[in-house]
Protein backbone atom coordinates (compact mmCIF):
# COMPACT_ATOMS: atom_id res chain seq x y z
CA UNK A 1 0.00 0.00 0.00
CA UNK A 2 1.38 3.38 -1.01
CA UNK A 3 1.87 5.62 1.95
CA UNK A 4 0.47 9.09 1.46
CA UNK A 5 3.95 10.47 2.05
CA UNK A 6 5.58 8.64 -0.82
CA UNK A 7 4.97 11.62 -3.08
CA UNK A 8 7.26 13.66 -0.92
CA UNK A 9 10.17 11.28 -1.18
CA UNK A 10 11.87 13.06 -4.05
CA UNK A 11 10.28 16.36 -3.42
CA UNK A 12 10.74 19.34 -5.62
CA UNK A 13 9.52 22.53 -4.02
CA UNK A 14 6.88 24.32 -6.02
CA UNK A 15 7.01 27.41 -3.86
CA UNK A 16 10.02 29.66 -4.29
CA UNK A 17 11.30 30.85 -0.92
CA UNK A 18 12.61 34.07 -2.45
CA UNK A 19 9.27 35.18 -3.85
CA UNK A 20 7.42 34.03 -0.75
CA UNK A 21 9.68 36.17 1.38
CA UNK A 22 9.03 39.15 -0.92
CA UNK A 23 5.36 38.51 -0.60
CA UNK A 24 5.44 38.33 3.16
CA UNK A 25 6.96 41.82 3.20
CA UNK A 26 4.07 43.13 1.15
CA UNK A 27 1.52 41.35 3.29
CA UNK A 28 2.97 42.78 6.46
CA UNK A 29 2.85 46.30 5.01
CA UNK A 30 -0.82 45.77 4.18
CA UNK A 31 -1.34 44.46 7.68
CA UNK A 32 0.10 47.66 9.13
CA UNK A 33 -1.97 49.80 6.76
CA UNK A 34 -5.24 48.23 7.78
CA UNK A 35 -4.43 48.60 11.44
CA UNK A 36 -4.40 52.38 10.92
CA UNK A 37 -7.54 52.30 8.78
CA UNK A 38 -9.43 50.63 11.62
CA UNK A 39 -7.91 52.96 14.20
CA UNK A 40 -9.07 55.92 12.08
CA UNK A 41 -12.60 54.49 12.14
CA UNK A 42 -12.57 54.36 15.92
CA UNK A 43 -11.09 57.87 16.27
CA UNK A 44 -13.70 59.29 13.90
CA UNK A 45 -16.56 57.71 15.85
CA UNK A 46 -15.17 58.97 19.15
CA UNK A 47 -14.65 62.47 17.71
CA UNK A 48 -18.24 62.74 16.51
CA UNK A 49 -19.54 61.46 19.81
CA UNK A 50 -17.44 63.77 21.93
CA UNK A 51 -18.33 66.77 19.73
CA UNK A 52 -21.99 66.01 20.26
CA UNK A 53 -21.60 65.58 23.98
CA UNK A 54 -19.49 68.76 24.24
CA UNK A 55 -22.05 70.74 22.24
CA UNK A 56 -24.96 69.51 24.34
CA UNK A 57 -23.23 70.04 27.65
CA UNK A 58 -21.91 73.50 26.79
CA UNK A 59 -25.38 74.63 25.74
CA UNK A 60 -27.55 72.87 28.27
CA UNK A 61 -25.21 72.12 31.16
CA UNK A 62 -26.08 75.31 33.01
CA UNK A 63 -29.80 74.63 32.74
CA UNK A 64 -29.90 71.22 34.39
CA UNK A 65 -30.79 71.62 38.05
CA UNK A 66 -33.37 70.31 40.46
CA UNK A 67 -35.95 72.87 39.36
CA UNK A 68 -35.51 71.77 35.77
CA UNK A 69 -36.36 68.22 36.80
CA UNK A 70 -39.24 69.30 39.09
CA UNK A 71 -40.99 72.03 37.07
CA UNK A 72 -43.67 71.82 34.46
CA UNK A 73 -43.00 73.28 31.00
CA UNK A 74 -43.52 77.02 30.86
CA UNK A 75 -43.52 79.86 28.39
CA UNK A 76 -40.73 81.47 30.37
CA UNK A 77 -37.55 79.49 29.77
CA UNK A 78 -36.12 80.13 33.23
CA UNK A 79 -39.17 78.46 34.85
CA UNK A 80 -39.55 75.63 32.37
CA UNK A 81 -38.90 72.03 33.42
CA UNK A 82 -39.51 68.58 32.10
CA UNK A 83 -41.10 66.88 35.10
CA UNK A 84 -44.14 65.48 33.24
CA UNK A 85 -41.97 64.28 30.37
CA UNK A 86 -39.60 62.52 32.78
CA UNK A 87 -42.50 60.83 34.56
CA UNK A 88 -44.07 59.94 31.21
CA UNK A 89 -40.87 58.28 30.02
CA UNK A 90 -40.56 56.31 33.26
CA UNK A 91 -44.17 55.16 32.95
CA UNK A 92 -43.48 54.01 29.39
CA UNK A 93 -40.44 52.07 30.51
CA UNK A 94 -42.29 50.37 33.36
CA UNK A 95 -44.97 49.20 30.94
CA UNK A 96 -42.70 48.21 28.06
CA UNK A 97 -40.22 46.07 29.99
CA UNK A 98 -42.61 43.42 31.34
CA UNK A 99 -44.53 43.45 28.06
CA UNK A 100 -41.53 42.69 25.85
CA UNK A 101 -40.05 40.31 28.42
CA UNK A 102 -43.09 38.08 28.59
CA UNK A 103 -44.08 38.16 24.94
CA UNK A 104 -40.62 38.45 23.41
CA UNK A 105 -38.86 35.81 25.48
CA UNK A 106 -41.89 33.54 25.20
CA UNK A 107 -41.87 33.77 21.43
CA UNK A 108 -38.11 33.19 21.34
CA UNK A 109 -38.37 30.11 23.58
CA UNK A 110 -41.10 28.67 21.42
CA UNK A 111 -39.15 29.26 18.22
CA UNK A 112 -35.85 27.89 19.58
CA UNK A 113 -36.92 25.09 21.89
CA UNK A 114 -40.29 23.85 20.72
CA UNK A 115 -41.04 24.75 17.12
CA UNK A 116 -40.14 22.12 14.52
CA UNK A 117 -37.35 23.31 12.27
CA UNK A 118 -39.21 23.58 9.00
CA UNK A 119 -39.93 26.13 6.29
CA UNK A 120 -42.78 27.71 8.18
CA UNK A 121 -40.54 28.39 11.17
CA UNK A 122 -37.75 29.86 9.11
CA UNK A 123 -40.30 31.97 7.20
CA UNK A 124 -41.54 33.36 10.51
CA UNK A 125 -37.98 33.96 11.72
CA UNK A 126 -37.01 35.86 8.58
CA UNK A 127 -40.08 38.04 8.96
CA UNK A 128 -39.36 38.82 12.58
CA UNK A 129 -35.88 39.95 11.57
CA UNK A 130 -37.44 42.07 8.84
CA UNK A 131 -39.79 43.68 11.34
CA UNK A 132 -36.75 44.82 13.31
CA UNK A 133 -35.83 46.95 10.31
CA UNK A 134 -39.24 48.57 9.80
CA UNK A 135 -39.05 52.38 10.35
CA UNK A 136 -40.47 53.46 13.68
CA UNK A 137 -42.97 55.83 12.04
CA UNK A 138 -44.68 52.79 10.53
CA UNK A 139 -45.14 51.32 14.00
CA UNK A 140 -46.52 54.71 14.99
CA UNK A 141 -49.15 54.53 12.25
CA UNK A 142 -50.05 51.00 13.30
CA UNK A 143 -50.34 52.12 16.92
CA UNK A 144 -52.56 55.04 15.91
CA UNK A 145 -54.90 52.75 13.99
CA UNK A 146 -55.09 49.81 16.37
CA UNK A 147 -54.44 51.09 19.87
CA UNK A 148 -55.67 54.69 19.66
CA UNK A 149 -58.64 54.24 17.33
CA UNK A 150 -59.81 50.60 17.24
CA UNK A 151 -59.08 49.77 20.87
CA UNK A 152 -60.11 53.31 21.84
CA UNK A 153 -57.20 53.82 24.20
CA UNK A 154 -56.94 57.44 23.06
CA UNK A 155 -53.68 59.37 23.31
CA UNK A 156 -52.83 57.49 26.48
CA UNK A 157 -49.66 56.11 28.02
CA UNK A 158 -50.98 52.62 27.32
CA UNK A 159 -51.31 53.35 23.62
CA UNK A 160 -47.78 54.77 23.56
CA UNK A 161 -46.33 51.85 25.52
CA UNK A 162 -48.05 49.24 23.35
CA UNK A 163 -46.77 50.96 20.21
CA UNK A 164 -43.20 51.22 21.50
CA UNK A 165 -43.41 47.67 22.88
CA UNK A 166 -44.48 46.36 19.51
CA UNK A 167 -41.56 48.20 17.96
CA UNK A 168 -39.09 46.66 20.44
CA UNK A 169 -40.45 43.11 20.19
CA UNK A 170 -38.59 41.98 17.05
CA UNK A 171 -35.26 43.10 18.49
CA UNK A 172 -36.00 41.36 21.78
CA UNK A 173 -37.08 38.16 20.04
CA UNK A 174 -34.01 38.05 17.81
CA UNK A 175 -31.63 38.83 20.70
CA UNK A 176 -33.30 36.22 22.93
CA UNK A 177 -33.21 33.61 20.19
CA UNK A 178 -29.52 34.21 19.73
CA UNK A 179 -28.76 33.82 23.41
CA UNK A 180 -30.89 30.68 23.62
CA UNK A 181 -29.09 29.26 20.61
CA UNK A 182 -25.74 29.99 22.24
CA UNK A 183 -26.56 27.65 25.15
CA UNK A 184 -24.66 24.45 24.52
CA UNK A 185 -26.69 21.48 23.31
CA UNK A 186 -24.79 19.26 25.79
CA UNK A 187 -26.45 21.04 28.70
CA UNK A 188 -29.91 20.34 27.34
CA UNK A 189 -28.92 16.71 26.77
CA UNK A 190 -27.58 16.41 30.32
CA UNK A 191 -30.86 17.60 31.73
CA UNK A 192 -33.08 15.55 29.42
CA UNK A 193 -31.03 12.42 30.12
CA UNK A 194 -31.80 12.82 33.82
CA UNK A 195 -35.49 12.53 33.05
CA UNK A 196 -36.30 16.24 33.14
CA UNK A 197 -39.11 17.41 30.89
CA UNK A 198 -38.53 19.95 28.17
CA UNK A 199 -40.03 22.73 30.27
CA UNK A 200 -37.85 21.83 33.29
CA UNK A 201 -34.81 21.76 31.02
CA UNK A 202 -35.69 25.10 29.47
CA UNK A 203 -36.53 26.80 32.74
CA UNK A 204 -33.77 25.40 34.96
CA UNK A 205 -30.86 25.03 32.56
CA UNK A 206 -31.33 26.88 29.29
CA UNK A 207 -32.95 30.08 30.52
CA UNK A 208 -30.47 30.82 33.34
CA UNK A 209 -27.60 30.45 30.89
CA UNK A 210 -29.30 32.63 28.29
CA UNK A 211 -30.58 35.26 30.71
CA UNK A 212 -27.65 37.71 30.59
CA UNK A 213 -27.95 37.93 26.81
CA UNK A 214 -31.71 38.22 26.96
CA UNK A 215 -31.61 41.01 29.55
CA UNK A 216 -28.99 42.88 27.56
CA UNK A 217 -31.18 42.63 24.47
CA UNK A 218 -34.24 43.87 26.33
CA UNK A 219 -32.47 46.83 27.87
CA UNK A 220 -30.95 47.87 24.56
CA UNK A 221 -34.30 47.56 22.79
CA UNK A 222 -36.09 49.50 25.53
CA UNK A 223 -33.41 52.21 25.55
CA UNK A 224 -34.01 52.65 21.86
CA UNK A 225 -37.75 52.81 22.39
CA UNK A 226 -37.40 55.43 25.13
CA UNK A 227 -35.44 57.65 22.75
CA UNK A 228 -38.03 57.36 19.96
CA UNK A 229 -40.06 60.42 18.96
CA UNK A 230 -41.86 59.54 15.74
CA UNK A 231 -44.20 56.77 16.97
CA UNK A 232 -45.18 58.84 20.00
CA UNK A 233 -46.06 61.80 17.81
CA UNK A 234 -48.22 59.49 15.71
CA UNK A 235 -50.13 58.13 18.70
CA UNK A 236 -50.62 61.70 19.83
CA UNK A 237 -48.46 62.21 22.90
CA UNK A 238 -49.19 65.71 24.15
CA UNK A 239 -46.60 68.40 23.65
CA UNK A 240 -47.88 70.32 26.62
CA UNK A 241 -49.65 68.97 29.67
CA UNK A 242 -50.05 70.59 33.04
CA UNK A 243 -50.62 67.46 35.12
CA UNK A 244 -48.64 64.30 35.63
CA UNK A 245 -50.32 61.08 34.48
CA UNK A 246 -52.51 59.47 37.10
CA UNK A 247 -53.16 56.16 35.35
CA UNK A 248 -52.11 54.25 32.25
CA UNK A 249 -55.02 55.81 30.41
CA UNK A 250 -53.96 59.42 31.08
CA UNK A 251 -52.59 61.77 28.49
CA UNK A 252 -48.85 61.98 28.66
CA UNK A 253 -45.73 63.37 27.20
CA UNK A 254 -42.24 61.93 27.05
CA UNK A 255 -38.68 63.24 27.05
CA UNK A 256 -38.05 63.06 23.28
CA UNK A 257 -41.35 64.84 22.63
CA UNK A 258 -40.51 67.59 25.07
CA UNK A 259 -37.06 67.99 23.52
CA UNK A 260 -38.56 68.07 20.04
CA UNK A 261 -41.03 70.67 21.16
CA UNK A 262 -38.36 72.94 22.61
CA UNK A 263 -36.11 72.73 19.57
CA UNK A 264 -38.93 73.93 17.34
CA UNK A 265 -39.26 77.22 19.26
CA UNK A 266 -37.55 80.31 17.92
CA UNK A 267 -36.04 81.66 21.18
CA UNK A 268 -32.42 80.72 21.83
CA UNK A 269 -33.13 79.88 25.48
CA UNK A 270 -35.42 77.05 24.43
CA UNK A 271 -32.62 75.61 22.33
CA UNK A 272 -30.57 75.46 25.50
CA UNK A 273 -33.46 73.86 27.33
CA UNK A 274 -33.60 71.22 24.61
CA UNK A 275 -29.91 70.56 25.16
CA UNK A 276 -30.57 70.24 28.89
CA UNK A 277 -33.36 67.78 28.09
CA UNK A 278 -30.99 65.78 25.96
CA UNK A 279 -28.57 65.59 28.88
CA UNK A 280 -31.31 64.15 31.09
CA UNK A 281 -32.40 61.65 28.42
CA UNK A 282 -28.81 60.63 27.74
CA UNK A 283 -28.09 60.16 31.43
CA UNK A 284 -31.13 57.91 31.66
CA UNK A 285 -30.05 55.83 28.67
CA UNK A 286 -26.44 55.54 29.80
CA UNK A 287 -27.63 54.41 33.22
CA UNK A 288 -29.80 51.74 31.62
CA UNK A 289 -26.99 50.53 29.40
CA UNK A 290 -24.62 50.41 32.35
CA UNK A 291 -27.11 48.24 34.18
CA UNK A 292 -27.23 45.97 31.14
CA UNK A 293 -23.45 45.66 31.05
CA UNK A 294 -23.30 45.09 34.80
CA UNK A 295 -25.87 42.31 34.65
CA UNK A 296 -24.13 40.67 31.73
CA UNK A 297 -20.74 40.71 33.43
CA UNK A 298 -22.09 39.53 36.73
CA UNK A 299 -23.76 36.47 35.24
CA UNK A 300 -21.09 35.73 32.66
CA UNK A 301 -18.39 35.53 35.32
CA UNK A 302 -20.37 33.02 37.27
CA UNK A 303 -20.52 30.60 34.36
CA UNK B 1 -22.75 -12.82 4.25
CA UNK B 2 -26.18 -14.01 5.26
CA UNK B 3 -24.78 -17.40 5.98
CA UNK B 4 -22.11 -16.00 8.18
CA UNK B 5 -24.65 -14.08 10.18
CA UNK B 6 -26.76 -17.13 10.68
CA UNK B 7 -23.65 -18.92 11.79
CA UNK B 8 -22.80 -16.23 14.30
CA UNK B 9 -26.21 -16.28 15.76
CA UNK B 10 -26.01 -20.02 16.21
CA UNK B 11 -22.54 -19.89 17.65
CA UNK B 12 -22.90 -17.10 20.09
CA UNK B 13 -26.48 -17.20 21.17
CA UNK B 14 -26.84 -13.62 20.07
CA UNK B 15 -30.51 -14.10 19.69
CA UNK B 16 -31.76 -17.61 19.47
CA UNK B 17 -35.35 -16.66 20.04
CA UNK B 18 -37.32 -17.19 16.92
CA UNK B 19 -40.61 -16.52 18.64
CA UNK B 20 -41.46 -13.09 19.99
CA UNK B 21 -40.36 -12.88 23.61
CA UNK B 22 -43.08 -11.27 25.64
CA UNK B 23 -42.79 -9.50 28.93
CA UNK B 24 -43.46 -12.63 30.89
CA UNK B 25 -41.11 -14.72 28.84
CA UNK B 26 -38.30 -12.25 29.19
CA UNK B 27 -35.54 -13.54 31.35
CA UNK B 28 -35.42 -11.99 34.79
CA UNK B 29 -31.70 -11.31 34.56
CA UNK B 30 -31.91 -9.20 31.43
CA UNK B 31 -31.66 -5.44 31.62
CA UNK B 32 -32.44 -4.92 27.97
CA UNK B 33 -33.63 -7.26 25.25
CA UNK B 34 -33.25 -5.71 21.81
CA UNK B 35 -35.22 -7.35 19.02
CA UNK B 36 -34.71 -6.60 15.33
CA UNK B 37 -33.92 -2.96 15.91
CA UNK B 38 -33.55 -0.86 12.77
CA UNK B 39 -32.85 2.85 12.78
CA UNK B 40 -32.67 5.42 10.02
CA UNK B 41 -31.40 9.00 9.93
CA UNK B 42 -33.53 10.26 7.07
CA UNK B 43 -32.66 7.85 4.27
CA UNK B 44 -29.47 6.47 5.82
CA UNK B 45 -29.84 3.31 7.80
CA UNK B 46 -27.61 3.49 10.87
CA UNK B 47 -28.67 0.32 12.67
CA UNK B 48 -29.55 -2.89 10.87
CA UNK B 49 -31.43 -5.67 12.58
CA UNK B 50 -29.75 -5.38 15.95
CA UNK B 51 -30.47 -8.19 18.39
CA UNK B 52 -28.90 -8.13 21.83
CA UNK B 53 -29.67 -9.47 25.26
CA UNK B 54 -27.98 -7.26 27.82
CA UNK B 55 -27.71 -8.76 31.28
CA UNK B 56 -28.21 -7.06 34.60
CA UNK B 57 -25.23 -6.19 36.79
CA UNK B 58 -22.76 -6.70 34.03
CA UNK B 59 -20.61 -4.34 32.08
CA UNK B 60 -21.40 -4.60 28.41
CA UNK B 61 -18.89 -2.93 26.13
CA UNK B 62 -19.77 -1.81 22.64
CA UNK B 63 -16.84 -1.51 20.28
CA UNK B 64 -16.43 -0.80 16.60
CA UNK B 65 -14.90 1.69 14.20
CA UNK B 66 -16.15 5.29 13.87
CA UNK B 67 -19.54 5.51 12.23
CA UNK B 68 -20.49 1.90 12.97
CA UNK B 69 -23.58 2.95 14.91
CA UNK B 70 -22.39 2.23 18.44
CA UNK B 71 -23.14 5.72 19.72
CA UNK B 72 -26.47 5.71 17.92
CA UNK B 73 -27.30 2.39 19.54
CA UNK B 74 -26.56 3.47 23.09
CA UNK B 75 -28.54 6.69 22.59
CA UNK B 76 -31.46 4.58 21.40
CA UNK B 77 -31.52 2.76 24.73
CA UNK B 78 -32.73 5.91 26.51
CA UNK B 79 -34.33 7.36 23.39
CA UNK B 80 -32.02 10.38 23.36
CA UNK B 81 -31.46 9.60 19.69
CA UNK B 82 -34.94 10.93 19.01
CA UNK B 83 -33.68 14.47 19.59
CA UNK B 84 -32.45 14.24 16.00
CA UNK B 85 -35.58 15.21 14.11
CA UNK B 86 -35.19 12.85 11.14
CA UNK B 87 -34.80 9.64 13.18
CA UNK B 88 -37.07 6.68 12.44
CA UNK B 89 -36.93 3.31 14.20
CA UNK B 90 -38.61 -0.05 14.09
CA UNK B 91 -38.22 -3.23 16.07
CA UNK B 92 -38.41 -3.28 19.83
CA UNK B 93 -36.29 -2.68 22.87
CA UNK B 94 -37.63 -4.37 25.97
CA UNK B 95 -36.61 -2.69 29.17
CA UNK B 96 -37.90 -4.39 32.29
CA UNK B 97 -40.16 -6.29 29.94
CA UNK B 98 -41.77 -3.25 28.35
CA UNK B 99 -41.10 -1.99 24.86
CA UNK B 100 -39.66 1.50 25.25
CA UNK B 101 -41.12 2.50 21.89
CA UNK B 102 -44.66 1.84 23.13
CA UNK B 103 -47.00 4.72 22.58
CA UNK B 104 -47.74 5.14 26.26
CA UNK B 105 -44.13 4.90 27.39
CA UNK B 106 -42.95 8.25 28.69
CA UNK B 107 -39.30 9.02 27.93
CA UNK B 108 -39.09 10.86 31.25
CA UNK B 109 -39.84 7.59 33.07
CA UNK B 110 -37.29 5.72 31.02
CA UNK B 111 -34.57 8.30 31.56
CA UNK B 112 -35.20 8.34 35.29
CA UNK B 113 -34.13 4.72 35.60
CA UNK B 114 -31.56 4.76 32.79
CA UNK B 115 -28.79 7.28 33.43
CA UNK B 116 -26.38 8.50 30.82
CA UNK B 117 -22.80 9.75 30.89
CA UNK B 118 -21.66 11.61 27.80
CA UNK B 119 -18.49 11.77 25.78
CA UNK B 120 -17.63 15.32 26.84
CA UNK B 121 -18.07 16.10 30.54
CA UNK B 122 -21.15 18.33 30.57
CA UNK B 123 -21.75 19.65 34.08
CA UNK B 124 -24.28 22.47 34.44
CA UNK B 125 -22.85 25.93 35.08
CA UNK B 126 -23.97 25.56 38.68
CA UNK B 127 -22.33 24.58 41.94
CA UNK B 128 -21.10 21.04 42.53
CA UNK B 129 -23.98 20.51 44.95
CA UNK B 130 -26.63 21.84 42.56
CA UNK B 131 -25.29 19.66 39.76
CA UNK B 132 -25.80 16.49 41.75
CA UNK B 133 -29.07 17.67 43.27
CA UNK B 134 -30.48 18.61 39.86
CA UNK B 135 -31.95 15.17 39.13
CA UNK B 136 -33.63 14.61 42.51
CA UNK B 137 -34.93 18.19 42.52
CA UNK B 138 -36.33 17.65 39.05
CA UNK B 139 -38.21 14.67 40.38
CA UNK B 140 -39.70 16.68 43.19
CA UNK B 141 -37.41 16.14 46.18
CA UNK B 142 -37.26 19.38 48.16
CA UNK B 143 -36.25 18.21 51.64
CA UNK B 144 -32.78 19.61 52.30
CA UNK B 145 -31.75 16.67 54.49
CA UNK B 146 -32.70 14.10 51.88
CA UNK B 147 -30.94 16.12 49.18
CA UNK B 148 -27.81 16.41 51.32
CA UNK B 149 -27.78 12.67 51.78
CA UNK B 150 -28.31 11.94 48.08
CA UNK B 151 -25.57 14.38 47.12
CA UNK B 152 -23.04 12.90 49.52
CA UNK B 153 -23.89 9.32 48.63
CA UNK B 154 -23.73 10.02 44.90
CA UNK B 155 -20.42 11.86 45.16
CA UNK B 156 -18.99 9.04 47.24
CA UNK B 157 -20.36 6.54 44.75
CA UNK B 158 -18.55 8.35 41.97
CA UNK B 159 -15.31 8.39 44.01
CA UNK B 160 -15.07 12.17 44.00
CA UNK B 161 -16.42 13.05 47.45
CA UNK B 162 -13.01 13.55 49.06
CA UNK B 163 -11.93 15.90 46.29
CA UNK B 164 -15.00 18.13 46.35
CA UNK B 165 -16.46 17.89 49.86
CA UNK B 166 -14.97 21.27 50.79
CA UNK B 167 -16.06 23.00 47.60
CA UNK B 168 -19.64 21.85 47.19
CA UNK B 169 -20.75 25.43 46.62
CA UNK B 170 -18.14 26.25 44.04
CA UNK B 171 -18.93 26.25 40.37
CA UNK B 172 -18.44 22.87 38.72
CA UNK B 173 -16.61 24.54 35.84
CA UNK B 174 -13.65 25.03 38.18
CA UNK B 175 -13.05 21.26 38.37
CA UNK B 176 -10.62 19.46 36.11
CA UNK B 177 -11.92 17.48 33.14
CA UNK B 178 -11.60 14.15 34.94
CA UNK B 179 -13.32 15.50 38.03
CA UNK B 180 -16.09 16.96 35.89
CA UNK B 181 -16.69 13.57 34.31
CA UNK B 182 -16.89 11.86 37.69
CA UNK B 183 -19.21 14.64 38.82
CA UNK B 184 -21.41 13.81 35.83
CA UNK B 185 -21.37 10.18 36.92
CA UNK B 186 -22.38 11.30 40.42
CA UNK B 187 -25.17 13.38 38.89
CA UNK B 188 -26.39 10.26 37.12
CA UNK B 189 -26.17 8.14 40.30
CA UNK B 190 -28.29 10.73 42.08
CA UNK B 191 -31.41 9.75 40.14
CA UNK B 192 -30.84 6.20 41.41
CA UNK B 193 -30.94 4.49 38.03
CA UNK B 194 -30.82 0.77 37.30
CA UNK B 195 -28.80 1.12 34.14
CA UNK B 196 -25.97 3.52 33.33
CA UNK B 197 -25.20 4.22 29.70
CA UNK B 198 -21.72 5.57 29.04
CA UNK B 199 -20.94 7.01 25.63
CA UNK B 200 -17.14 7.01 25.34
CA UNK B 201 -16.84 8.46 28.84
CA UNK B 202 -13.06 8.65 28.86
CA UNK B 203 -12.30 9.86 25.36
CA UNK B 204 -11.77 13.43 26.57
CA UNK B 205 -9.76 12.44 29.66
CA UNK B 206 -6.09 11.97 30.46
CA UNK B 207 -4.79 8.46 31.30
CA UNK B 208 -4.97 8.88 35.07
CA UNK B 209 -8.53 10.18 35.01
CA UNK B 210 -9.36 7.38 32.60
CA UNK B 211 -8.03 4.85 35.06
CA UNK B 212 -10.13 6.34 37.84
CA UNK B 213 -13.27 6.16 35.74
CA UNK B 214 -12.49 2.56 34.78
CA UNK B 215 -12.02 1.55 38.41
CA UNK B 216 -15.27 3.28 39.16
CA UNK B 217 -17.07 1.28 36.48
CA UNK B 218 -15.83 -1.90 38.16
CA UNK B 219 -17.24 -0.79 41.51
CA UNK B 220 -20.52 0.39 40.06
CA UNK B 221 -21.37 -2.83 38.30
CA UNK B 222 -22.20 -4.43 41.65
CA UNK B 223 -25.33 -2.34 41.77
CA UNK B 224 -25.91 -1.14 38.25
CA UNK B 225 -26.01 -2.56 34.77
CA UNK B 226 -23.50 -0.64 32.71
CA UNK B 227 -23.35 -0.30 28.96
CA UNK B 228 -20.23 1.43 27.78
CA UNK B 229 -19.33 2.54 24.27
CA UNK B 230 -15.62 2.78 23.76
CA UNK B 231 -13.10 3.41 21.05
CA UNK B 232 -10.42 1.92 23.16
CA UNK B 233 -10.24 -1.86 22.84
CA UNK B 234 -7.95 -2.27 25.82
CA UNK B 235 -10.56 -0.46 27.83
CA UNK B 236 -13.28 -2.82 26.65
CA UNK B 237 -11.06 -5.78 27.54
CA UNK B 238 -10.25 -4.31 30.97
CA UNK B 239 -13.68 -3.28 32.16
CA UNK B 240 -16.33 -5.37 30.49
CA UNK B 241 -17.92 -8.77 30.97
CA UNK B 242 -19.52 -8.92 27.55
CA UNK B 243 -18.54 -7.19 24.36
CA UNK B 244 -20.57 -6.42 21.26
CA UNK B 245 -18.71 -5.64 18.07
CA UNK B 246 -20.60 -3.32 15.72
CA UNK B 247 -19.71 -2.84 12.07
CA UNK B 248 -21.65 -0.72 9.57
CA UNK B 249 -24.73 -0.73 11.78
CA UNK B 250 -24.80 -4.46 12.40
CA UNK B 251 -23.84 -6.52 15.40
CA UNK B 252 -21.10 -8.77 14.04
CA UNK B 253 -20.43 -10.57 17.27
CA UNK B 254 -21.66 -10.46 20.84
CA UNK B 255 -20.03 -12.66 23.41
CA UNK B 256 -18.11 -12.90 26.64
CA UNK B 257 -15.32 -10.34 26.51
CA UNK B 258 -12.54 -12.88 27.04
CA UNK B 259 -13.74 -14.92 24.12
CA UNK B 260 -14.07 -11.89 21.83
CA UNK B 261 -10.51 -10.86 22.54
CA UNK B 262 -8.88 -14.29 22.61
CA UNK B 263 -10.88 -16.37 20.21
CA UNK B 264 -13.39 -14.41 18.15
CA UNK B 265 -15.66 -16.44 15.91
CA UNK B 266 -15.92 -13.89 13.16
CA UNK B 267 -13.03 -12.97 10.89
CA UNK B 268 -14.08 -9.30 10.92
CA UNK B 269 -13.96 -9.16 14.71
CA UNK B 270 -10.52 -10.67 14.65
CA UNK B 271 -9.35 -8.17 12.05
CA UNK B 272 -10.70 -5.28 14.08
CA UNK B 273 -9.34 -6.27 17.47
CA UNK B 274 -5.94 -7.09 16.02
CA UNK B 275 -5.86 -3.60 14.54
CA UNK B 276 -6.03 -4.52 10.89
CA UNK B 277 -8.69 -1.89 10.27
CA UNK B 278 -10.70 0.76 12.11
Amino acid sequence: MALPNSEFKNRKNLMNRETVSQQIKRRLRLNEFFKYVFLAGLVFALLVLSTLIYDVISKGGGWVDLDFLRNFPSRRPEDAGLYPALIGSLWLMLLIVPMVFIIGVGAAIYLEEYAPKNRMTSFIEVNISNLAGVPSIVFGLLGLTIFVRVMELGNSIMAGALTLGLMSLPIVIVASQESLRAVKMELRHASLALGASKWQTTFNVVLPSALPGIITGIILAVSRAIGETAPLIMVGAATFISTTPSSVLSDFTALPIQIYNWTSRPQAEFQNLAAAGIIVLMTMLITMNSVAIYIRNKYTNRH
Amino acid sequence: MMKQQELNKGDNNVNTTTTEPTATEMKKDSAYVVNNLNLWYGEDQALIDVNLDIKKNEVTAIIGPSGCGKSTFIKTLNRMVELVPSVRTNGEILYHGRNIFDRGYRVEDLRTSVGMVFQQPNPFPKSVYDNVAYGPRTHGIKNKKVLDEIVERSLRGAAIWDEVKDRLNENAYGLSGGQQQRLCIARTLAIEPDVILMDEPTSALDPISTLKVEELVQELKEQYSIIIVTHNMQQAARVSDKTAFFLNGEVVEFDVTDKIFSNPSDKRTEDYISGRFG
